[in-house]
């Protein structure tokens, strides 16, 4: 009990074996959310390194993260790869230097200090959260569609120049009838998800009538870009059509792989409720503050402590980045 | 923990400057990807990867060291944080990429046609 329970008379720091006896010269308390950030941290490194073995695997298909994530705000159609998410780096970095100038604020015992840095933090985290969610936005909605082949593999579709068009530029509207099965017209249960806006007929009709538009596969060539078919290629290609694919789910992935997807939202969502969690205690932490819990205590090591924990979201996020939007 | 009281806010401001630099010039390389680092290989990566790996190791170096204080924790601490997970990381990813580089062999190599 002795080690886990704080008393007003600055007890915090020990052990159940008295004042003088500090296993590793660090408290309780500390020491436990370091251990719980090593167990973490190798938690996050089976996900990457998963990742990594599925990319190892796939290597000569993967999707190029410069063709994937290319929105910024406010700025429609224009590709801008990296800015958004460096921001996103700079506003995570951030919220780390509030955080550990609220923690040295604590070490000085200015509680004002504290109070202002840690809500500063908090903003940041929430910014950051919202930014994430605008990212899966985009990548759940998709850009451009593409067709997915009896084989599985991704055809995405393209001008002249190589530049990628979306479906919607040159499918044509067929006049034919399929209509979604929605629940209420099931036999037992029955639905199926959103239909895509065209079928493969009507994508196969646009490109048939459009003589200049060239079939990408994911093959990656020497050049380290995606392989363009010739005509008489994507038209052979073109002909084993099974699906029409807008945006990326669990399942279906307009950008290539679908491991790529699944990574992505597993590794940045776990990423993201740790960012999420983190947020939520840093409130309970600043409230305790306000209300001048430490101040009783006459030490600020809880504080310490969440901030522990909010550079280690930090530290997750900076291997993020590398794997899925650098390398 | 010996200098708890002394304000080192001038030494965290230095540190983000360093992380924001790093992150600069992460985001350079990313966007121009120089094709005398982009396009050369070594241990089947790319240069600009390998770069791309340090730098990742340095910011995560500078965020535990600093903004995580462990340089003011005791030496056997340190250790019982850092080494266990440079170990197993290491393991981990020699036997995860090695053995998916040997899958991709195995279905480069196959008489079965996997992607089409």
């Amino acid at each position: 009990m002795g080690a886990t329970v704080t008393t007003a008379n600055n007890d915090e720091k020990t052990w159940g074996g008295g004042h003088d006896i500090q296993p590793l010269g660090s408290s309780y308390g500390k020491m436990m959310m370091w251990f719980f950030i090593v167990s973490d941290a190798l938690t996050f490194s089976g996900f990457l390194g998963a990742y990594g073995f599925s990319r190892f695997k796939f290597i000569e298909t993967w999707p190029l993260a410069d063709e994937v994530f290319t929105h910024f705000p406010f700025m429609h159609g224009v590709s801008a790869p990296m800015y958004y998410v460096a921001l996103m780096t700079f506003i995570l970095i951030f919220s780390s230097v509030t955080m550990v100038l609220a923690v040295d604020a604590g070490h000085q015992m200015k509680k004002n200090k504290v109070i202002v840095y840690m809500f500063l933090t908090i903003i940041g985290g929430l910014i950051f959260v919202g930014s994430q969610a605008w990212e899966w936005k985009n990548f759940i909605k998709g850009e451009y569609g593409a067709i997915e082949t009896k084989g599985g593999s991704i055809l995405q579709f393209v001008n002249k120049e190589g530049k990628q068009i979306a479906l919607a530029d040159f499918a044509t509207h067929l006049p034919e009838e399929r209509e979604q099965l929605s629940r209420e017209k099931g036999t037992w249960f029955m639905e199926e998800a959103a239909r895509p806006s065209f079928s493969v007929a009507e994508v196969q009709a646009g490109f048939k009538a459009n003589p200049d538009i060239l079939i990408r596969t994911e093959v990656i060539t020497d050049q380290k870009t995606k392989t363009i078919l010739s005509r008489a290629e994507s038209e052979e290609k073109l002909a084993q059509a099974a699906l029409v694919v807008e945006g990326a789910n669990l399942i279906r992935n307009e950008y290539g792989n679908k491991l790529f997807a699944d990574f992505f939202f597993f590794i940045t969502g776990f990423h993201g409720f740790h960012v999420f969690s983190g947020v939520i205690i840093n409130i309970i932490i600043f409230f305790n503050v306000l209300l001048g819990t430490y101040e009783k205590r006459k030490s600020y090591e809880m504080v310490e402590k969440v901030g522990l924990y909010w550079h280690f979201v930090d530290l997750v996020w900076v291997f993020v980045f590398t794997v899925f939007y650098l390398v | 923990m010996s200098h708890a009281h002394t304000s080192n806010t001038a030494k965290i401001w230095k540190v983000f400057g360093i992380l924001s630099v790093v992150t600069i010039i992460e985001v350079i390389l990313g966007i121009y990807k120089p094709d005398s680092l982009y396009h050369v290989h070594f241990l089947g990566l790319s240069l600009l990867n390998w770069i791309f790996y340090a730098l990742t190791i340095f910011k995560a170096y500078y965020i535990v060291w600093s903004f995580m204080h462990l340089e003011g924790e005791t030496a056997s601490l340190r250790w019982s944080i850092v080494s266990p997970v440079i170990f197993l990381v290491l393991y981990l990813l020699f036997i995860l990429l090695t053995e998916g580089d040997y899958i991709y062999g195995v279905f480069k190599d196959s008489i079965i046609k996997w992607n089409f």
